[in-house]
């Protein structure tokens, strides 16, 4: 026996001249080569890291300063301010108004984002079986509606719930002959000023959310689908073992940025309370910082406020920045 | 009923693939039924979505004593311009004008020099190896997520410590610094998308590193440009928090806030005007992004939704 040398290793086989393939390396996503730069990633970095050091990074860390300092009108004035250390934070978590809008900002955000996620959800899927006239229709109402500015949004909607020529009391009275809701207030009661809240929030935030869905349930194969209704899979079922599973990722994600988002919430609550709503009962913690510090002066106490509402909302994006990281290739 | 509908979506954001699912739905009249329901379900929503930007439209071209009326009109009865006249030039009421020119000013500074800092910034982390570079993505992706409002206090301070307040500048680095993160993590995605491959063909044909770049990548990169700094502007051009604590003053004021002085008027709310100056804050914004909409509606879950 000779050995023939073909520039191949022996292969670990049974068969006589059968040759294993080596396991192909892993078809890695595209690997992006980069270069060595030295100096240069750095300067092109410069001018973005001075401008977030400066207006992000230095005020966060005068935040986190000012939160253990007492600090009022007279220090704004050039008083220098006094160490007080966790007194701030004491006053603030021992503060039943604070409890009060902390629990009516996450009731709130928790009513806003289920309403939006299961609204969107259900257009979502809507739009997959839609005629193509009438999904353009809607794309277009959906798109005008995410276009218009949160403001003036909440300022369109302010009038149309307006106590006496608004059209909606209009049409529940004249159309519907609901007499009770001549010269309805709808933004003295608190309840039904974060209705009106809620409507215009989830007006504007379902529209991202239906898109981003569809967009991911196109991406949905239709063979599977297709197998799965020839082995007798109903609807409710194919969406629960073959469609979620496939938008799982994207669901989750535009699920924790409409928490995030409605947890911040400012504007919408803001403008409408410049409408008529009252204001200590209607604070969310974006509005009730605004007002504790801004407007009331005391920095200090706002600071604080604003340091727990940092770490509450950081914690929760953290799941979205490990998501992110995971998925893509930094 | 074999006439399917392509499933291509015109008008819909997203660039996707075409389904084949429609070819399925040929049998029966209870699926015929359902399509019917939906359809009919689709423009209750369609209205439901248009019909505040309808009614902002519809009244600011009615007279005010007109909306003030017993009945409620769905069509001016009586157009008139009147309440952008007033909105515009009424010497009385804070004028429009200069808030706006605040607004257009403020917010073109943002877009250029935003990006052109983040496009440096996304060059930097996409074609290039070094030393903590993933540090500093996930340092944008975090940053993202500082909330405006905590910060609002400590950003007033620092502007206010440097005799910034109420002043374009003041304002427009807040807003640089606001629209940042975003743009570095999107215009790191449109470079991504463009193979270093191409340039170092350029390369082998005599260019330089820099000149590869200029002439080969850039011009693919315009269309990233643009919608990043389109939505850059709509951001800039939307803030409303930062805005009212930093530029209070009425000649400085921008779009939004001047929009609000409107509502915290004393007397009788003017909601034709209002309805006329929310008009003219709104159309930019609109038309921006309906440019741009396509592009943007997976920047923010990238990642998440693969082609």
């Amino acid at each position: 026996m000779t050995t023939v040398d073909n520039g191949l290793d022996p292969a670990p086989s049974a068969f006589e001249g059968e040759r294993m393939t080596a396991p192909q390396p892993k078809p890695a996503a595209r690997r992006i080569r980069r270069i060595r730069g030295g100096f240069t990633p750095y300067s092109l970095l410069t001018p973005a890291i001075i401008v977030l050091a400066l207006i992000t990074g230095w005020p966060l860390i005068q935040l986190i300063v000012t939160s253990f300092q007492e600090f009022g009108r007279a220090q704004v004035f050039g008083a220098p301010p006094e160490w007080v250390w966790f007194e701030n934070y004491a006053n603030v978590l021992t503060d039943p108004v604070f409890y009060a809008v902390l629990i009516r900002t996450i009731v709130f955000s928790a009513g806003c984002v289920i309403v939006t996620m299961f609204l969107g959800t259900l257009i979502a899927l809507m739009m997959m079986r839609l005629p193509k006239g009438f999904r353009i229709l809607l794309s277009v109402g959906m798109l005008l509606a995410w276009a218009m500015p949160a403001l003036t949004a909440t300022v369109v909607w302010g009038w149309m719930f307006d106590t006496a020529y608004g059209v909606v009391n209009y049409i529940l009275v004249n159309w519907f002959g609901m007499e009770e809701y001549f010269q309805h207030s709808w933004l003295i009661d608190p309840l039904s000023f974060f209705l009106v809240a809620g409507i215009i929030i989830v007006w504007g935030a379902i529209p991202f959310v239906a898109f981003t869905l569809y967009a991911g349930l196109t991406q949905v194969p239709d063979e599977v689908l297709e197998a799965a209704q020839l082995d007798g899979a109903g609807g409710f079922k194919r969406f629960r073992l073959i469609i979620f599973p496939y938008l799982k990722p994207i669901f989750l994600i535009v699920t924790i940025l409409q928490i995030i988002w409605d947890l911040r919430v400012f504007t919408q609550i803001f403008a409408l309370q410049d409408i008529g709503g009252i204001r200590a009962l209607t604070n969310t913690l974006g509005v009730y910082i605004y007002q504790t510090s801004i407007a009331g002066g005391d920095f200090g106490q706002g600071g604080a406020i604003a340091v727990i509402t940092a770490i509450l909302l950081m914690s929760i994006s953290i799941y979205y920045v490990r998501q992110v990281t995971k998925e893509e290739e930094l | 009923m074999s006439a399917t509908v392509a499933p291509q979506q015109l008008g819909a954001p997203v660039a996707t693939t075409g389904t084949t699912r429609d070819v399925r739905r040929t049998g029966g009249g209870r699926r015929r039924i359902t399509t019917w329901v939906l359809s009919a379900l689709s423009v209750l929503l369609f209205l439901f979505f248009v019909f505040p930007v309808y009614w902002m439209v519809n009244t600011s071209f009615q007279p005010n004593n007109e909306i003030r009326g017993a009945d409620v009109n769905f069509w001016p009865e009586e157009f008139t311009l009147r309440n952008y006249a007033t909105v515009l030039f009424d010497p009385g009421r804070t004028p429009f004008l200069p808030a706006a020119g605040n607004s257009i000013v403020i917010t073109i500074l943002t877009v250029i020099i935003s990006l052109v800092f983040a496009f440096l910034a996304a060059i930097a982390v996409t074609r290039f190896r070094f030393k903590s570079r993933r540090t500093f993505i996930i340092a944008i992706l975090v940053i993202q997520m500082i909330p405006g409002e905590a910060m609002i206090v400590s950003v007033f301070r620092v502007i206010d410590g440097w005799h910034l307040l109420n002043t374009i500048i003041g304002l427009t680095v807040v807003y640089i610094a606001t629209v940042l993160p975003f743009t570095i993590w999107t215009l790191r995605g449109f470079v991504n998308g463009v193979p270093a491959e191409l340039e170092e063909a350029a390369m082998i044909d005599g260019c330089s590193r820099a000149g590869a770049f200029w002439r080969v990548t850039f011009p693919l990169l315009a269309p990233g440009l643009i919608a990043t700094g389109v939505f850059g502007f709509i951001q800039a051009w939307n803030e409303f928090i930062m805005a009212l604590v930093l530029n209070a003053r009425p000649e400085m004021m921008t779009l939004p806030v001047w929009l609000r002085t409107y509502l915290v008027a004393n007397g009788t709310t003017n909601w034709a005007a209002i309805m006329a100056g929310s008009t003219l804050m709104a159309i930019p914004v609109i038309v921006f992004f309906l440019l741009v909409q396509g592009r943007m509606t997976s920047g923010l879950v990238s990642g998440a939704v693969k082609g």
